[in-house]
């Protein structure tokens, strides 16, 4: 072959759920079985027009979509280059991206007759949109969530409880997200028979980040379709932020095959890359092994695994989906890096010029949206994904911005 | 032959199960960690299970997680753990050493230069919670190439149709995972236990162990009558977080408790048979 690009970016995973090296099934024997019947009742599922009909029907009617695609007119006018639009994923059912994925697997795990929902959850997002599913089917809704997690994003967790899930604090190792996770695949070879496992984002064994991939696909659908018919032609590049990366997944893997479509991860540097305190795996780490699958990953040179630290609860995850480690190996997405202040900049700049706050996660893809559009002509068309609304964030941004805010 | 089929044929000789420790490597510290494990077959351990501390077990319960934290704070490494066997192999050339982890600190290390190393040191097998068959080109098969005994867990969840793909590469001894749960969470059921290493038994063809649930010489005497050997860990590893002061050094007196703790559960899984 005259090149060693594949074919095709969107042809993996492979058999065994391999992007190239990363991805896999790094899980307990006991989890194996329920692994394969996940992936078993997926297949059935993906091909069922019915499972289809039922997603689509409550995508646009609980959910809310399609959302719309939005010209940031100030935003652009500010920046002086490329032509801003923003994917308005903020605006569905629950305040992000997080409820395209979790209908998607509630309505699976139904299929299963499974009757117990576990999930992990960060700043909370991911756990709201599992308990707020539940409670529309009736299922009984367990969320684990790192103990100083729920101290910081105490507004989700009542959230979580009012829809009736039971919120459980997680104390082993430090406390935050991986542990949570953790304790729910800990759980979830507790409780083989009834527990289905509503992963938040597009990683963990296979065939998770497929499944999730596939479910935030949605958005990277809808912006194909809603820019050709906006502007009669597609993005030229599309930016959006990186934690577990299944937004970025899902507005990304519709144009990976489009080679003139120029696409940008943006990770979370947190206090920068030069130190220890930031969330950047692909970007700060090397591959490993972890909750299940192999990736990129925040890890000492004995292979144990390093805290993720970021503004943004929902960035600060040691890991990040394989598929983007396959694609930052081949370089087909470029992954870049913003610092906490820069996100906390892009967090007010977005509220003061377009009248959307946004949550500290997309903010970082705002972050170096202003970094990258003042320089790019402005017939350059940038989609960015707004994946999050910033209501969770008041606080603390407050906090940061040094608001004293009554109780 | 290998020390573990050695270990096992002697086993069989005796009429008896064996009695297989779990402590993990460099809890509290190094110096501590070695002395107990050079003292364990002493107090009738027949195998000795070393732990490879990681920072996300998934699969123990919170007393195995706090031992592989403390041995993380006390400066152990993976690289230390083999020096262990390496120093405990000096003068003990008898006692199968079967070192328990995840894959992450080992792929860290480099596969070959681990599989090197581990057999140089005198590790005669390896349990890696997190390698299923379906990921046996990662260290499964590299491992029995370099003549390294590579032993699968078995649970619950293994039915007819997975038990296969469980037996195949599998090497030494099978591990039965007698609860479907983490390490120390519930108490296993004899009847079904016994059911279950019979059918692996002939499934496999290999001596089955048993382990995750056994905290007591009563419950590991039940599991010993049928089982070829039962794996105690969270009760010897209660023991050791009971014997350290609040700053996590051992306590006067410490070697002794937590060795006297190990050989009461060897006496009553010895006996069991007898009984």
């Amino acid at each position: 072959m005259a090149s060693d690009q594949p074919n095709s970016y969107r042809a993996g995973p492979d058999d065994e759920g391999r992007f190239g090296i990363y991805g896999g099934r790094f899980v307990a024997e006991t989890l194996m079985p329920l692994i394969l019947d996940l992936e078993a009742a997926w297949q059935a599922a993906r091909k069922d027009p019915a499972y289809a009909a039922e997603m689509t029907h409550l995508w646009r009617h609980y959910a809310g979509r399609p959302s719309p695609l939005y010209f940031a007119e100030r935003l652009t006018e500010h920046f002086g280059g490329a032509k801003i639009y923003f994917k308005r994923d903020e605006l569905n059912h629950t305040g992000s991206h997080k409820i395209n994925n979790v209908l998607g697997q509630i309505l699976l795990a139904r299929r299963m007759g499974k009757t117990r929902v576990i999930a992990e959850t960060g700043a909370g997002q991911h756990g709201v949109a599992t308990a707020t599913a539940c409670a529309r089917f009736g299922l009984k809704c367990v969320v684990f969530m790192g103990a100083a997690d729920v101290e910081r994003q105490a507004p989700n967790v009542f959230r979580m409880k009012l829809l009736g899930a039971e919120v459980r604090p997680v104390t082993a190792g430090r406390g935050t997200l991986k542990d949570a996770m953790n304790e729910a695949l800990r759980d979830w070879v507790t409780n083989v028979a009834d527990t289905f496992y509503c992963i938040g984002t597009a990683a963990g064994p296979h065939p998770y980040p497929t499944m999730v991939r596939d479910f935030q696909s949605i958005i990277g659908l809808e912006t194909r379709e809603q820019m050709l018919e906006r502007e009669g032609r597609l993005p030229d590049s599309l930016v959006a932020c990186i934690g577990g990366g299944s937004n970025a997944i899902g507005l990304f893997h519709p144009f990976l095959d489009d080679p003139r479509v120029r696409i940008i991860g943006v990770e979370a540097g947190g206090k920068g890359l030069e130190g220890s305190e930031h969330a950047a795996s692909l970007t700060g780490g090397r591959p490993g092994v972890l909750h299940g699958n192999r990736t990129y990953l925040l890890q000492d040179e004995d292979g144990q695994i390093l805290e993720g630290h970021s503004i943004s609860a929902g960035l600060d995850y040691p890991g990040v989906g394989p598929e983007h480690s396959w694609l930052h190996d081949r370089k087909r997405v470029e992954y870049v890096a913003v610092t906490d202040k820069e996100a906390l900049e892009a967090f007010q700049l977005c509220s003061l010029k377009e009248g959307i706050i946004p949550a500290f996660e997309p903010a970082h893809a705002l972050a170096h949206v202003a970094k990258i559009a003042p320089s790019l002509p402005k017939d350059h068309l940038l989609v960015m994904n707004l994946c999050g609304r910033g209501d969770k964030d008041v606080f603390a941004a407050a906090k940061h911005l040094g608001w004293e805010m009554g109780q | 032959m290998s020390r573990i089929q050695a270990r096992f044929e002697a086993l069989a000789a005796e009429g008896r199960a064996g009695f297989v420790s779990f402590v993990m490597a460099g809890d509290p510290d190094y110096d501590t960690s070695l002395a107990l494990i050079k003292a364990l077959p002493g107090a009738g351990v027949d195998v000795l299970e070393v732990g490879m501390p990681f920072t996300d077990p998934m699969a123990d319960g919170p007393t195995i997680q706090a031992a592989g934290l403390r041995a993380l704070k006390g400066g152990q490494t993976l690289a230390k753990t083999l020096e262990m066997v390496r120093a405990l192999r000096a003068e003990n050339a008898e006692t199968p050493v079967v070192l328990m982890g995840y894959y992450n600190p080992v792929y860290s290390y480099g596969v070959a230069r681990f599989l090197e190393d581990a057999k140089a040191a005198g590790v005669d097998g390896l349990i890696v919670v997190d390698l299923p068959p379906e990921e046996d080109a990662e260290l499964c098969l590299p491992a029995r190439a370099a003549g390294l005994d590579f032993i699968r867990l078995a649970t619950p969840t293994t039915d007819e149709k997975r038990l296969p793909r469980v037996a195949a590469n599998t090497s030494g001894f099978i591990y039965y995972v007698s609860i479907a749960g983490v390490t120390g969470a519930a108490v296993p059921k004899p009847a079904e236990v016994r059911a279950a290493v019979k059918r692996l038994r002939e499934g496999v063809g290999l001596p089955v162990a048993v382990g995750f649930g056994v905290r007591t010489p009563e419950t590991a005497a039940a599991l010993a009558k049928h089982a070829d050997a039962v794996v105690v860990g969270s009760a010897i590893v209660s023991a050791i977080e009971a014997n350290l002061t609040l700053k996590g050094t051992p306590r006067a007196g410490f070697l002794k408790k937590v060795t006297a703790v190990a050989a009461s559960l060897a006496e009553a899984v010895r006996k069991a048979r007898a009984a």
